[in-house]
């Protein structure tokens, strides 16, 4: 199964549209509260870092019997320092989005911390790819 | 406990999502960040903030949260309340500061 979502850039009043899809989708199917708890935290702070830093993106879902693999592809500034990136308390975000309570420098380590894989291609000025699998 | 017991102890308002006040409430966590939220609040929990906009309600209902209580007076912005009505999670208000309600609802929590 597919499922195909776009991200504005900077629309926060859709921000979690995608994941909330997503999660329904996958209670719908039977699969394990624990991995789609899992699941949304890693997907939502994929979909909200492309509405905050990117000019735009797709969120494109796979669902196996084996499990979830989410491709989350962005035109954007690209993240010039991934492992600087990756650091708890890090972050790179505006000040109004910092007054909204994102920003925290969290939703990397939040990703890496719920996903059985994740895989970032990054190029400066070009854009980002973040790939998430997760396992039923 | 459920929601409406926290709401009618502690004297807080109801601005939205009254359908959800029977919803059991098995925690709280206290957080003005999202991400720490989305990260760490369990299910269950009431969420105690400051943040008053509509993506404290995306992140509620992603986590499954019981409720949202924001503070110091603060009021939840339209869009919010919406989805509050919408998902059944009520948004509460009072007027003290966080640290005076997170230790009111954790002794009624703990009693």
């Amino acid at each position: 199964m597919r499922l195909d979502y776009d991200v504005a850039a900077g629309d926060f009043t859709r921000a979690g549209n995608a994941s909330s899809a997503i999660k329904k989708t996958l209670k719908q199917i039977g699969v394990s509260p624990a991995v789609v708890k899992r699941v949304v935290v890693a997907v939502y702070e994929a979909e909200v870092n492309i509405v905050a830093h990117s000019y735009g993106g797709h969120i494109t879902a796979e669902i196996s019997p084996e499990g979830i693999s989410v491709v989350l592809a962005d035109t954007g500034p690209g993240i010039p320092d991934v492992q600087k990136a990756m650091q708890k308390g890090f972050s790179t975000a505006s000040k109004e989005v910092r007054e909204m309570g994102f920003g925290a420098g969290m939703g990397l380590p939040n990703i890496k911390e719920n996903a059985d894989d994740l895989k970032i291609e990054t190029e400066v000025g070009k854009g980002t790819v973040l790939t998430i699998y997760i396992k039923f | 406990m459920t929601v409406r017991e926290i709401a009618d102890k502690l004297n807080l308002k109801v601005f939205s999502g009254a359908s959800g006040l029977d919803r059991e409430v098995t925690g709280g966590y206290v957080s003005d960040l999202l991400s720490d939220v989305m990260g760490f609040a369990k299910d269950g929990s009431v969420w105690v903030t400051l943040q008053t906009h509509k993506n404290v309600m995306a992140i509620a209902t992603l986590k499954e949260l019981a409720a949202v209580i924001i503070v110091k007076g603060f009021e939840p912005e339209e869009d919010a309340k919406e989805v509050s009505e919408e998902e059944g999670i009520p948004i509460l208000g009072s007027g003290e500061q966080t640290f005076e309600l997170a230790g009111q609802i954790y002794n009624l929590l703990n009693r």
